[in-house]
Parts: C-alpha cells; structure tokens; sequence
C-alpha cells in the first residue's frame, strides 16, 4: 500500500537542500496549511451537496437540480453569493467578540481537522496524545459559540449560545467515554498507531460488544455536538431564527455553516478512524486473496468511504427524528449515556484484563 | 406510560421506536421521488382531471352547445366572471319567443375557479378542464369567449 510519508520525506530533502533549514520549514507550514485549507473547504462543498441531496431523497424529493448538471454547482453559486454579501455590524454589539467569534469556531475545527488521517502518512499532525489534543482542540469550538451569542445583543442569539454551551459540555463526557474505551482497548493514543493496530480487524470488531456499545453512543453524543437534529437545540429555527449566528450575515455566517459541516465531517471521521479503521483496509482472517485485493484499493479512499458512510448515518437520523426539549437533552445525557457509557468502559477494561477481545 | 417500564424497560422501547422511525425513511429514501420537473416534463406531465384550471364549453361535432341562456351562471358567479349576451328569437310554428346564447364571455382573469357556475348550471352546459397553462402577455387575452 502506497505510503504517502516516502513523498512528504522526499519533499522535506528537497526543500532542505535548496534553501536553509528556517525557510524550508516556514515553506513546508505554508505548503501544509495551504492543502489543508483547500481540502477543508473542498470536502465542506461537497458535504453541503451530499446533505441537500441526501435530505431531499429521505423526503421523497429530488434536490437542487437546476444549476449545473444533477444540481453539481448549486453549492458553488451558494458560496458567490455567500462572498458577495455584505458584512453587517449590529448596533451595540460587543464588536471585538462579535468578529472574533466565528474565527474561533473555524479555528477549532481547522485544528480537529488537521488531526485525521486520511491515509498512510498523510496527517498534518500526529504525536503521542493524538486522541486527547482532538478533545482538546473540537471543545473550545463552543467557546465561539457562547461568545456568538453574547456579543450579538440579541436574546435570541444568547439563548441558542446557552442551550450550545449546556448540551456541548454535556455530550464532551459521553465522548470521552467512548474514546477512552478505544485507548482502554488498543492502549495507545497516537492516531497513526491506532489506525496501525486495526490493520488486522477494526476496533469495532476486535472489542465486539463494548465497542459497538462505545460507536452507538459516539455517534448519538457526536450528532449532539455538531448541533444537529434532533439535538438542534442552539440553532432551533422555529423557536430561534437561527440561534447563535441569527445576527451573522456574509462570510462569518458562512464561517459557521461551514465549520458546522466540517465538525460534522470530523465527528465522522473520528468515529471512522477509531471504530472502522481509518485507513486501514478491511481484513477478514483466513482469506487471504481477499484481503490482497482489499490491499489494492488506496488507504484514502478507504478511509473517504468508511466517513462519508458514517456522515450518511448521522444524515439518516437527522432526517428522521423531531429536535428534543432541552430538560431531554440533558436528561438523556447524564441519566442514561453517562452511565451506560461508564459501565461500557467497566465492561471493556475486564475484557481487555481477561484478554476476551480478538 | 411512565410507570409502566422500568430504566432497563424504558431504554429497549426507546431503541424500538427508534428503529421504527429509521425503517420508515429507510423506505422513503428508496421510494420513487414525487418531485415534477415541470419544463422538461411537459410531454410527460399528468394533471388531475378533477384540477380547476379553465371553464370550457362541450360542443358537439357540429360546434352546437347546450346552454340554453337562462343566465344562472353568471348571477352566481361571485366575481362578475361571466357575461352572457342573448338575443331573443321568435319560433316560426308556435310563435313563441325564446332567449338564444349570443355570446358567452369568460374573464379568466377574475375567475377564482369556485365551481358554483358549474355546480348551478342545469343542463351541464359549462365544465372545468385541466389545460393550466393560461399565462398571456396581455389582460385582454384573458377574456374568452366560450361559445362557436
């Protein structure tokens, strides 16, 4: 399988020997963090897209048509007009904070997002505490919510940014629960060695029951952190306008309907990489020729299907379900997947210490 | 309901109605769409015959109508809609003299598709068809006369 650090290794002793040792490190940030954005932006377009068509078929509706072939430039006349408009500033607003905010929010995300990997080698960052430096860095993205919605001098914008702030911090624990039961199983919290120990068998396989228990709530506690249906609480258009961003109009609007997107995207492919392997191709014991054909196919491609499958799972559920009251997304977190999630982790630290896992 | 199950109980009911819910927009996502894409559709496109979207008047081969202008349309007709003009004509044999249609005159334009000129006329004279493509450039073209 292609091992995408022979090229970056390459690159960096090219770089190295035309030009000294500061510059090609100042090229190398650029040259990543240019790729980054680019992919962050693109996978956004095409997440927008996939949401659109996904939600128009589980409402018997066909979609954008109209703009380009099978509606394919509708998201792309979406982000002219989004770039053309105008930004407004809202009187007596708290003017620092209201502009900071959705920088913050992208930040967050940009940071989670530079975390995954979307095959061999190809990670911006990966060292020892990968999973924790991922909690660390997706939590403060609701830091720029609560200051969206307090510096907008607007009630609806400060309930949404209250409501986002109780439910977040809420669903955190259910997440870190769930990871934990993952570092419990493969004893290790760097993300490439995580993707490594899975070549073998996914996660979700290998810790059969606890795991599957550990991906069901990830992905209920994932849905609410993205702020999604049915746990759409700080936007809740019917109650809300729009919640947090109703004041937010141009490009820091699509600031935040773009890091929604790609929170969404991370959330899957976090759930991706920890329960289904990352980029790690699928492996049945026993089958040999099988597993060579599996070999073949490019571990990005891989890890682009197992996401998009999860973010097709979340779209489902945000489809199907009508939002929940706030007193119910409080108390489905903390009287029931805190403590399952808890006696989740029970049950998978015995089997790990019985060594009942594959 | 709340007492009947217990947390254990009321966790694999929760995970059922779930599931219910999923499998039907399961089903839904598989389902033929409903959505019309009108212009490209044209060849293809089925209205309602039950859909109100012009008064017409059956003639038969010979273009003759039945209406026999006794103007009950157009005095139910809520907004001044319809126009009859009649002449009166004397019958060679009996020497009566009986009202006969002259012109029937339609005004699409104010016609708010109620019925009630259809619903009252006695010998089925007037009908609603499906034929919903009315847009004109002009508000005269929506004044229509209905009989030959």
């Amino acid at each position: 399988m292609l091992d995408f650090g022979t090229i970056t290794t390459t690159i960096d002793q090219y770089l190295h020997s035309v030009m000294p040792t500061q510059a090609a490190l100042i090229v190398e940030c650029i040259l990543v963090a240019l790729c980054a954005v680019l992919a962050y932006v693109m996978l956004a377009i095409v997440m927008i897209f996939m949401e659109r068509k996904v939600c128009a078929a589980f409402q018997c509706r066909l979609g954008p048509m109209r703009v380009g072939f099978w509606g394919l430039l509708q998201v792309f006349a979406d982000v002219f007009k989004m770039l053309i408009k105008e930004i407004i500033s809202i009187d007596r607003s708290d003017k620092v904070l209201y502009n900071l905010a959705p920088y913050l929010v992208v930040m967050s995300s940009v940071l989670t997002f530079s975390c995954l990997p979307f095959a061999q080698g190809l990670q911006v960052l990966d060292f020892n505490i990968g999973v924790f430096f991922i909690m660390a860095a997706s939590s403060f993205g609701v830091l720029g919510i609560l200051l969206a919605g307090w510096s907008s001098n607007n009630k609806y914008s400060m309930i949404g940014a209250v409501r986002s702030g109780a439910q977040m911090i809420s669903y955190e624990l259910s997440i870190g629960l769930c990871i934990l039961v993952i570092v419990v199983l493969s004893g290790t919290m760097q993300i490439s060695e995580l993707v490594e120990a899975q070549r073998d068998g996914w996660f979700i396989f290998k810790g059969h029951i606890p795991a599957f228990t550990a991906f069901i709530i990830y992905l209920i506690a994932g849905n609410a952190e993205t702020n999604r249906a049915p746990f759409d609480l700080p936007e809740a258009e019917s109650e809300l306008t729009a919640g947090f961003h109703t004041e937010y109009s141009g490009m820091h609007f699509g600031f935040f309907y773009v890091a929604e997107f790609m929170n969404l995207f991370i959330v899957a492919g976090i759930a991706s990489t920890l329960f289904l392997g990352g980029w790690a191709p699928l492996h049945i014991a026993g089958f040999g020729a099988f597993n060579a054909i599996m070999d073949y196919i490019p571990g990005s491609v891989w890890f682009l299907g197992k996401t998009f499958f999860v973010i097709w799972l979340l779209m489902w559920v945000r489809w199907t379900f009508p939002r929940m009251r706030i007193d119910q997304v409080v108390s489905l977190e903390w009287k029931y997947l805190l403590p399952i999630g808890l006696v989740n982790l029970l049950i998978m630290t015995i089997c790990v210490v019985c060594g009942w896992t594959f | 309901m709340e007492q009947k199950f217990t947390y254990i109980g009321k966790i694999a009911d929760t995970i059922k109605s779930l599931a219910t819910g999923l499998s039907v927009t399961m089903k839904e996502f598989f389902t033929p769409k409903v959505t019309e894409q009108y212009p490209e559709n044209r060849k293809t496109l089925k209205i309602s015959d039950r859909h109100r979207a012009m008064l017409y008047m059956p003639l038969d081969e010979e273009g003759n109508n039945r209406c026999i202008a006794c103007g009950l349309c157009q005095s139910n007709c809520p907004n001044g809609t319809i126009t009859i003009k009649t002449r009166t004509v004397v019958d060679q044999e009996t020497g009566k003299s009986k009202k006969v249609l002259e012109e029937y005159i339609y005004d699409l334009g104010s016609c708010m598709y109620c019925q009630l000129c259809v619903n009252v006329c006695p010998k089925d004279a007037i009908a609603f068809n499906n034929c919903f493509e009315n847009a004109v450039f002009d508000r005269n073209k929506l004044i229509i006369k209905l009989n030959k």
